[in-house]
């Protein structure tokens, strides 16, 4: 059964804050989809996983240099930048 | 609808100027609500090129209508949510490069479920888009305003892309031609990605032939997208008798699957049809919403008001600026599905979800191929019902279950067409066609013959 805190563990795992209200309406929803999810429990296929359909393997190309996409474009946006880099939240407590 | 062959004899007559002119002048009256953003001065300086004399490429002087999950230079790409309300690409994807090469006009951006994640374009943070053929009811989801767009005259050819039914779906619901291609065979690059391993991006339009045409453009190599197969397509219509399987776990609802069988009678006189049962897909949404769920819950972590996209007026430690961010930029669709993906990967769940998924994908792909080694093709209803009215369906899973149909296709990363077949009160029916990998040809043969009557 999903109760608050699987809900509050599982959006902060997403990074998604969550207020109150939407704590209730999410064990809701999550409780539904979840028993959609549990109807694999009926089977246990004894094959491989498939992660993709078309057999490609480490499709490789020449190694040479292209042009890139010029900073001042990639930068554009970015709210916050310094000295043409990207500025990010403080990490380090 | 308006049809290549009719666009290209109204272009004999008049300047392609006032007939995009024209196009955008409908798009405004119709309030479908089907563009995001209306490229209104690139289209008609491209109109204006067209008019001195440029008129080089497959696709010289028509216009084609963008989902806004695809990448277009220079012009602002939203997915329909708030985090990317103001996000302009700087680079175009390779199905927009295509294009422009082709000479295609690109008359806007069309409005879609947020990240293309919905069945009716409601999750849109831009609004609901209406359908045509009845403005109470939705177009359908994804692509539903590239659907609405060309069911409304607003464009001629439109893209989509193509998750679980995102391209069917709404070509159902709004009467028009919509086809997803095998995995592999467009490439993805610049396409705003939220499952990689399921999703498409293929061509919309009024006929089988306007189909044939954008994917000859859109399909081939590309070195940018690695899931790329390599393999470019030719569109080769021919005249042929087909096995035709009708695959019996794929129902829709007791007033459709009248429409549907009476479609069977039709073409039966003609092709050799045959109920085909395929066990797995008993399985087969479930699988499909964990996969889809957990490759969205990793591909949407890079939204983190960083590097683009939506942002605080200031930084605050990353954990507090990361989940205000996302929790202000996502709609609750999106969070569901995030956060759900989340669970389905998480410590203890791994094998029990996610991986069991999987298995049951090879399952589904078995079940197909076992199909294919008898019929051409495969059919059924493409939706379960015809389109909804907007706000009908609040509750998430019963939205879920009306993709029962279409997902199964995507986890055998197969090519289907969905093609309007008669109605139910006014309101479209829409049959699919699922062909083998890279067997679009066979697809759209069979379609062209339908279409003509020829079947």
């Amino acid at each position: 059964m999903i109760d608050d805190n699987t809900v509050k563990h599982v959006a902060n795992l997403a990074k998604i804050e969550v207020d109150e209200k939407e704590i209730q309406e999410f064990k809701r929803d999550f409780e539904r989809i979840i028993e959609l999810f549990n109807r694999l429990d009926e089977i246990d296929p004894d094959v491989e996983p498939t992660y993709n359909v078309i057999p490609l393997k480490n499709v490789m190309r020449e190694d040479k240099p292209e042009k890139s996409i010029e900073r001042e474009k990639v930068l554009a946006n970015a709210k916050f930048k310094e000295e043409g880099y990207f500025k990010g939240p403080r990490v380090v407590e | 609808m308006i049809a290549v062959r009719k666009w290209r004899e109204k272009l004999e007559n008049e300047k392609a100027y006032d007939a995009i002119s024209e196009l955008i002048e409908t798009s405004r009256k119709n309030k479908y609500n089907s563009y995001i953003t209306v490229t209104e001065d690139l289209a008609l300086k491209q109109a204006e090129e067209y008019d001195k004399g440029k008129r080089d490429g497959k696709l010289a002087g028509i216009p084609v209508a963008v989902k806004d999950n695809i990448s277009t230079e220079g012009i602002r790409t939203t997915c329909a949510s708030r985090m990317l309300e103001n996000y302009i690409p700087p680079f175009d994807a390779h199905v927009v490069e295509r294009l422009k090469q082709e000479g295609a006009i690109i008359i806007g951006k069309t409005n879609m479920d947020e990240f293309g994640m919905g069945t009716t374009t409601e999750t849109s943070y831009f609004g609901v888009v209406r359908n045509p053929r009845d403005d109470d009811r939705v177009a359908g989801g994804s692509s539903g305003g590239s659907a609405s767009a060309i069911a409304g005259d607003e464009t001629v050819l439109a893209l989509g892309t193509d998750t679980g039914g995102s391209i069917r779906c709404p070509s159902s619901f709004t009467g028009v031609y919509g086809l997803k291609p095998t995995y592999g065979l467009v490439s993805r690059y610049g396409l705003i990605a939220y499952a990689n391993s399921l999703e498409q991006i293929g061509p919309m339009a009024s006929c089988i032939d306007d189909l044939g045409l954008l994917l000859e453009v859109i399909a081939g190599k590309d070195e940018k997208d690695s899931t790329n197969s390599g393999k470019s397509f030719e569109y080769s219509p021919a005249e042929k008798k087909f096995k035709i399987g009708v695959i019996k776990e794929m129902k829709a609802d007791e007033r459709v699957q009248e429409v549907f069988d009476e479609f069977i009678n039709s073409i039966s006189k003609f092709t050799e049809v045959e109920e085909v049962s395929l066990p797995s897909l008993a399985y087969a949404l479930p699988a499909y919403y964990v996969i889809a769920m957990s490759e969205a819950s990793s591909n949407l972590a890079r939204y983190d008001g960083v590097r683009y996209g939506y942002a605080l007026e200031s930084l605050d430690s990353w954990t507090n600026y990361f989940s205000k961010v996302r929790k202000e930029g996502f709609g609750k669709e999106v969070k569901r599905r995030i956060m759900m993906g989340s669970y389905a990967l998480s410590a203890g769940y791994y094998g029990k979800y996610y991986l069991k998924a999987l298995k049951v994908r090879t399952l589904v792909v078995q079940d197909f191929m076992r199909a294919f080694h008898k019929f051409d093709l495969l059919i059924s209803p493409t939706m379960p019902s015809t389109a909804f009215r907007i706000g009908e369906l609040a509750d998430p899973v019963t939205m879920y279950m009306a993709d029962i149909n279409t997902t199964p296709i995507n986890l055998a990363g197969l090519p289907a067409l969905s093609m309007p077949a008669g109605e139910v009160n006014g309101l479209p029916v829409g049959v699919q066609v699922i062909g083998n990998h890279f067997d679009e040809n066979t697809i759209l043969s069979f379609g062209r013959m339908v279409e003509r009557n020829e079947v």
